[in-house]
């Protein structure tokens, strides 16, 4: 699978949020479970800060093996979050790709500024209320992350 | 929730009613009637499937906070003994492994601190790393790193922050037995490189307090406690290093489960047999957390005393306790006439080890441990001692906090963070955060009221009242 040129994410917000007491559940849709899986990146990032403001000039790409999509979406998170934080980072573009068990993803976004605005800290997305359904001809993601 | 699906065992103790009762252990909740009302049904949800897991002993148990969480509910407590076979699990520890509190106790009267606050809210907000995206200013190798998880807070000591004088009052004495950083992921590692001496962000908070009022007296002389006195509290926890830990082992428990014989209630509910390699692996990743968590708050002690010390140079700071509550501890505790080692989970729960406890330092045997009840940053904060086994119930556990009330969601649509912190400015409390939207989501209106929390807490028998502890200055990530 060769990896996008360059990674892309839509204007028109296809994620929200839903309650957890202690916490904070992203909802997120797309057209394919991997595009789905790529708005539910930016509903974790957008919790941490306005995406709108980021700039993607800094590129990662990462691959995992995950057969279960449900596993697939939390490690996906999960990854781009450990990456994010070891380099400073915060994302903003997503792209990711399948091919049988094997995901190849894409983000983009810059090192943190003292202009961005701070929101949250996500720990880690959690395995509570996971779920990567087809809905209304397309696909939702969602999960429960650590804030 | 529908208490009735309750029935009363005690004054402030309910378990399942009978025609509820299924298979599996038995729940506790420690609360009252008001307190269960206000909690989720996905609390008692969550109890009953920690209930099912094996290896239970005594009753899957629920402090008076409870509130709830992903797999665990927030101030669950569990139990497992390794010879029942009992398992280990990733989610009754949580992401943010050994979240805790240090509290630091001051010779200082709030009189002779208030004309220099806004300058010491300014001081202690530029000099404490707070808040996502921000670095701390230790750059450690991988190397070094490991030896934190090895040494705990005694590291921290080693390099300079702070006195040894303070290892006696930290938990474990500052340094958890049963590390393995060969068990922590590169990755998880490679997290937490730049993050020593950081609080974080969402619910963490350095805050500077005043003692409002006393309930024990003799507690709080035994804890060095007097009203008019400035304390200063620090919530945060092993950083990324436990978060990628908590982050690897959910998932490798999860997907390992059927081969280990386990039939998982919830996902989340991640375990392993605590005698089988995954278990093995996962205490060793864990407990090298806690010892990350004990350094760290050691080193961010270290900072507020370099910032103290800068307006009042002769001042002492010097460490009450630090109680983390969100592990899984190897403790000995006595079920049914018998002494058995037990595997203590607390999710949003503090151990609170009685008087005679011989984990105890000297100074507070007389008295029991001290357990910290953070409340929200508009409210206050508890101290209380904890009590004895005839007394305590739950594994020798108490509440951690007022627990939310709410979610974060919820509370963006109820606050707005400027107007918050101006509202909280007019009452006294001065608030320093690089993130308005995290202030609104940990209003205190978003908060149980701690005061019932804490009342509820001493009349279950979990930890008895000191003191009551005003916030006057709350650095926030």
């Amino acid at each position: 699978m060769a990896p996008p040129d360059v990674p892309v994410t839509t204007t028109t917000p296809r994620y929200g949020y839903f309650d957890h007491d202690a916490d904070l559940g992203i909802e997120a849709c797309g057209a394919t479970p991997e595009a789905a899986m790529e708005a539910a990146a930016e509903a974790m990032f957008a919790v941490m800060t306005d995406l709108a403001a980021l700039r993607p000039e800094q590129q990662l790409e990462l691959d995992f093996d995950e057969a279960d999509p449900e596993l697939a979406l939390v490690t996906w998170l999960n990854l781009l979050l450990a990456e994010a934080q070891s380099r400073r980072l915060v994302w903003c573009r997503f792209r990711l790709q399948r091919d049988g068990s094997r995901w190849h993803g894409v983000a983009a976004g810059q090192p943190w500024t003292a202009e961005l605005e701070r929101g949250v800290e996500v720990k880690g997305a959690t395995l509570t209320q996971l779920s990567l359904t087809p809905q209304d001809g397309g696909w939702r993601a969602r999960c429960v992350v650590d804030v | 929730m529908d208490i009735a699906r309750l029935r009363q065992a005690g004054p402030y103790e309910w378990t399942l009613a009978p025609s509820r009762a299924e298979a599996g252990g038995e729940v506790r909740l420690f609360a009252d009637a008001e307190l269960l009302r206000g909690m989720d049904d996905k609390v008692l949800e969550q109890i009953r499937n920690v209930a099912r897991l094996p290896g239970l002993v005594g009753a899957a148990m629920t402090m008076p906070d409870a509130h709830w969480g992903y797999g665990f509910p927030i101030g669950g407590v569990a139990a497992f003994d390794a010879d029942a076979g009992g398992v280990v699990s990733a989610g009754g520890v949580g992401f943010d492994i050994s979240c805790g509190i240090r509290c630091l106790r001051t010779d200082l009267s709030w009189e002779q601190l208030a004309p220099q606050r806004h300058h010491l809210a300014d001081s202690l907000f530029r000099e404490i790393p707070a808040g996502v995206g921000e670095e701390g200013r230790l750059r450690l190798a991988v190397r070094e790193l490991e030896q934190v998880m090895r040494q705990g807070a005694h590291w921290a000591v080693a390099q300079g922050f702070g006195p040894a004088d303070d290892l006696p009052y930290i938990e474990e004495r500052g340094c958890v037995g049963g590390a393995e950083p060969g068990w922590v992921s590169d990755l998880a590692k490679k997290r937490q490189l730049g993050e020593m001496g950081t609080l974080g962000s969402g619910n963490h908070y350095l805050e500077v307090q005043v003692v409002d009022r006393i309930h024990d007296e003799a507690a709080a002389a035994a804890f060095g406690l007097r009203v008019g006195q400035v304390l200063v509290s620090i919530h945060c926890g092993s950083r990324g290093l436990g978060h990628q830990i908590g982050t690897d082992y959910l998932l490798l428990l999860a997907k390992s489960a059927a081969s280990l014989g386990l039939t998982l209630p919830d996902r989340e509910l991640a375990c392993a047999p605590i005698r089988s390699e995954a278990g093995q692996h996962y205490l060793g990743a864990m407990n090298s957390a806690i010892n990350c968590a004990l350094a760290n708050r050691q080193i961010l002690a270290a900072l507020t005393r370099g910032v103290l010390a800068r307006y009042w140079p002769s001042a002492r700071l010097d460490t009450l306790f630090d109680v983390s509550h969100n592990t899984c501890k190897v403790e000995r505790h006595r079920v049914e006439g018998r002494e058995r080692t037990l595997y203590v989970h607390r999710k949003g729960a503090t151990r609170a080890f009685g008087a005679g406890h011989a984990g105890l330092p000297d100074a507070y045997r007389a008295v029991g441990q001290p357990v910290i009840i953070g409340g929200s940053m508009g409210t206050g904060s508890y101290i209380l001692a904890g009590n004895p086994p005839g007394q305590n119930h739950a594994f020798a556990s108490a509440s951690h906090g007022a627990g939310r009330a709410m979610s974060r969601h919820q509370a963006l649509k109820f606050w707005h963070g400027r107007q918050l912190l101006d509202d909280l400015a007019a009452q006294g409390i001065l608030i320093r955060t690089g993130s308005l939207r995290g202030a609104a989501e940990e209003a205190p209106g978003a908060y149980k009221d701690v005061d019932r929390v804490a009342e509820v807490t001493e009349a279950a028998g979990l930890a008895r009242r000191v003191a009551f502890l005003r916030p006057k200055i709350c650095i926030k990530g």
